[in-house]
C-alpha cells in the first residue's frame, strides 16, 4: 500500500514550524541555527516527496544543492559564532546586546 | 562547435569574475604584496566585465539548457552590480587600512559575493537563483564579520548570519512549493502555467514563502530587523556594498522571476500583498530615520524606506512599473553608495566620527566632501533637479497608471517625510560650527570613488530618460 503524499507533506510543514518556532523562540545561537537547520530538511523532505511521486528527477538533483549550501552556511556560520564566543565568552543571544535589534 | 563559442561569449562578464576570483585566489596565496594588488585587479576585472555587458547588451540569448539568460535586462543588472563592487573596492583601499583589516580575502569576497549576483540576475530556473542566493549571501555573512575582533562586527555578523539563515529556511521551502504544484523549477514553464495554478492553494503559499525569503535580503518592512544593526555594526564601505549591489540583487531575482508572472496574468493576485510591504516599509523607514543620532543608522532606515519605493513599482504589476523600480535601482546604487562613501571617509579611527554632530560645521573644514554630500542627500530626498527624484517619479506614475493612487500619495507623503532627516545632514555641515576641529584623512582612492557616484548620479540626472528608453526596450 502506497503512503498517500499529504502524510509527508504535512510531516514536513509540522517541521518547517518546528523549526521557525524554535528559531523565534530559542535564545543560544547554536540552538537557533539547528532549528534553521531543521526548516531546511523539512524542505527537503518537500522536494524529495514531490520528485518520488512526480516522477522528476529535479527535485532529489535540488536536496543535494540544499545539502551543499547548508554545510557551507554551517562552516561559516560556526566561524562566526566561535569568533562572537572569543569576544563574549557567551552565545546567548539576549546578551549580545551592544547594538539594539 | 560554434553556438558554445557564442555561449562563452555570451557569459563573458561571469567567466570574467569567476577568473578573477581564482586568480585572485592564487595571487592572496602566494604573493606578500597581495593586499596592495586585489584591490586594483578587483577595479579592473569588475570594469572589464561592466563595460562589456553593457557593450553587448542588446544580444539576448538563453544559455545553458535554459537555465541563464544573457543580454537586455540582465546585462543592465550586471552593470549595476559590477561598477557599484569597483566602487566599493576603491572606497575599500584606505578604509580597511585605517581598521587594521586590509587582507586580501576582502577583494576576494567581494569577487564572489558579485557573482552570485551575477546569477541571480541572469536567472532563468529556480536552481540559479538559489545557488547565486546563497554565494551571495554567504559571501556576505563573512564580510559583515571581516573585522573580528571588533564586538560590534562580530555581533552584526551574526545577526546577520542567523536571519538570513532563516529567510533561507523560508526561501527554500516556499521553492519545494512551487517545485510541487508547478512540476517544475524552470521559470518558463511556472510562468505558462501561472493562471491554472493561482487556485492551487499550495502554490500560492509557496510564492508567498519565497516572497517572505526576499522580503528580509531587500529590508522589507516585517523583515528588517537586522538592516539597522548590521549596517551599523559592518565595516561602512561593506555596508555600502549591502545597501546597494545586495538589494539590487534580490530586487533583479525578484523581477527575473515574478515580473513575467505578474505581466502575464491580468489580475495580479500578489498584488495587495506587496502594496502593504511598500506602505509599511516606505512610512517605517521615514519616521523611524528621524529619530536617529548615528549616520550609519539613518542610512540604514532610509534604505528600508528606499525599498518600500521600489516595491511600489513591483505591486504596480506593470511594464513601467519594471522599468521605474530597474531605473530606481540604478540611481540608488550609486546615490547610496556615495552617502555610504563620504561617511567612510570622514569616519575617523576605532568608530569615531559616525554621530550627525559631527558632521556640523563640516562646509567650513572640508567644503568639498560637504557639497558632494549635499548632492548625495538631495538626490536620496528626492529634490527635483537630481536622479533620485526621477526614480521615485518613474515608480509612482506606474502605481497611479495601474489604479494604485493611494499607494503613490502615500510614497509622496513618506517622501516629504524623508527630505527632513536628510536635509538636517545639510544644514548642520553648512549653518552650524563645528565643536571638532579634525579634518579628515586624505583618501585619493575614496575621493575617486565617491566623485564617480556622484558624476553618474548628475549623469542619470540631466538624462534620465535615455536610461529609461533603454530599460524598456529590453523588456
Amino acid at each position: 500500500m502506497q503512503i498517500p503524499i499529504e502524510y509527508y507533506l504535512i510531516l514536513s510543514a509540522f517541521m518547517f514550524s518546528v523549526g521557525v518556532v524554535g528559531v523565534l523562540t530559542r535564545r543560544n545561537a547554536i540552538v537557533v541555527f539547528m532549528c534553521v537547520e531543521l526548516m531546511l530538511n523539512s524542505a527537503n523532505l518537500t522536494l524529495i516527496t514531490y520528485s518520488s511521486y512526480l516522477g522528476d528527477t529535479v527535485g532529489q538533483l535540488f536536496v543535494f544543492f540544499v545539502m551543499a549550501v547548508a554545510a557551507a552556511e554551517a562552516a561559516v556560520g560556526l566561524a562566526i559564532i566561535i569568533a562572537i564566543f572569543r569576544n563574549k565568552l557567551t552565545i546567548n543571544i539576549d546578551e549580545i546586546n551592544i547594538l539594539k535589534w | 562547435m560554434f553556438e558554445n563559442t557564442q555561449q562563452f561569449l555570451d557569459m563573458l562578464p561571469i567567466i570574467i569574475i569567476g577568473a578573477g576570483i581564482l586568480i585572485s585566489t592564487t595571487i592572496e596565496m602566494y604573493s606578500e604584496k597581495s593586499e596592495a594588488v586585489l584591490p586594483w585587479f578587483s577595479v579592473f576585472i569588475f570594469s572589464a566585465a561592466a563595460f562589456y555587458s553593457l557593450v553587448y547588451a542588446d544580444k539576448q540569448s538563453i544559455i545553458l539548457q535554459n537555465m541563464l539568460s544573457t543580454g537586455g535586462i540582465t546585462n543592465i543588472f550586471y552593470f549595476i552590480f559590477n561598477i557599484g563592487a569597483a566602487i566599493v573596492c576603491l572606497l575599500s583601499l584606505d578604509y580597511t587600512k585605517k581598521y587594521g583589516m586590509n587582507y586580501g580575502e576582502y577583494y576576494i569576497l567581494i569577487q564572489a559575493s558579485v557573482l552570485g549576483m551575477m546569477f541571480m540576475a541572469g536567472a532563468k530556473d529556480l536552481f540559479m537563483i538559489f545557488l547565486g542566493l546563497e554565494i551571495m549571501s554567504v559571501s556576505f555573512y563573512v564580510l559583515a564579520g571581516v573585522n573580528r575582533k571588533k564586538e560590534k562586527a562580530i555581533e552584526g555578523a551574526l545577526k546577520y548570519f542567523l536571519l538570513g539563515a532563516f529567510a533561507t529556511g523560508f526561501l527554500v521551502y516556499g521553492i519545494a512549493l512551487i517545485y510541487g504544484s508547478a512540476q517544475s523549477t524552470s521559470i518558463e514553464v511556472i510562468t505558462a502555467g501561472f493562471t491554472s495554478l493561482t487556485g492551487n492553494i499550495l502554490f500560492v503559499a509557496g510564492v508567498l514563502l519565497f516572497l517572505i525569503g526576499f522580503s528580509f535580503k531587500i529590508a522589507a518592512f516585517p523583515f528588517h530587523m537586522w538592516v539597522p544593526d548590521v549596517y551599523q555594526g559592518s565595516p561602512t564601505t561593506v555596508s555600502g556594498l549591502f545597501s546597494t549591489a545586495g538589494k539590487a540583487a534580490a530586487f533583479s531575482a525578484i523581477i527575473a522571476t515574478l515580473a513575467a508572472l505578474f505581466n502575464s496574468s491580468p489580475d495580479n493576485i500578489f498584488s495587495p500583498y506587496l502594496s502593504v510591504l511598500a506602505l509599511f516599509s516606505m512610512l517605517f523607514g521615514s519616521i523611524v530615520a528621524i529619530a536617529q543620532s548615528n549616520i550609519k543608522r539613518m542610512l540604514a532606515y532610509s534604505s528600508i524606506s528606499h525599498a518600500g519605493y521600489m516595491l511600489i513599482g513591483l505591486a504596480a504589476g506593470s511594464f513601467d512599473g519594471t522599468a521605474g523600480v530597474i531605473f530606481y535601482l540604478t540611481v540608488y546604487t550609486f546615490m547610496n553608495l556615495a552617502a555610504f562613501g563620504i561617511v567612510a571617509l570622514i569616519e575617523g579611527e576605532n568608530e569615531t566620527n559616525l554621530e550627525l554632530d559631527s558632521y556640523s560645521g563640516l562646509g567650513n573644514r572640508n567644503p568639498v566632501l560637504a557639497a558632494l554630500l549635499s548632492i548625495c542627500m538631495f538626490s536620496l530626498a528626492g529634490i527635483p533637479p537630481m536622479a533620485g527624484f526621477f526614480g521615485k517619479y518613474y515608480v509612482f506614475i506606474a502605481a497611479i497608471k495601474s489604479d494604485l493612487i493611494w499607494l503613490a500619495i502615500v510614497g509622496i507623503f513618506s517622501s516629504v517625510i524623508s527630505v527632513y532627516f536628510y536635509l538636517r545632514v545639510v544644514v548642520l555641515m553648512y549653518f552650524k560650527d563645528s565643536e571638532f576641529e579634525k579634518v579628515p584623512a586624505k583618501s585619493f582612492s575614496g575621493f575617486l570613488g565617491v566623485t564617480i557616484s556622484i558624476l553618474l548620479i548628475i549623469a542619470l540626472g540631466i538624462f534620465p530618460g535615455s536610461l529609461l528608453d533603454l530599460i524598456t526596450s529590453y523588456l
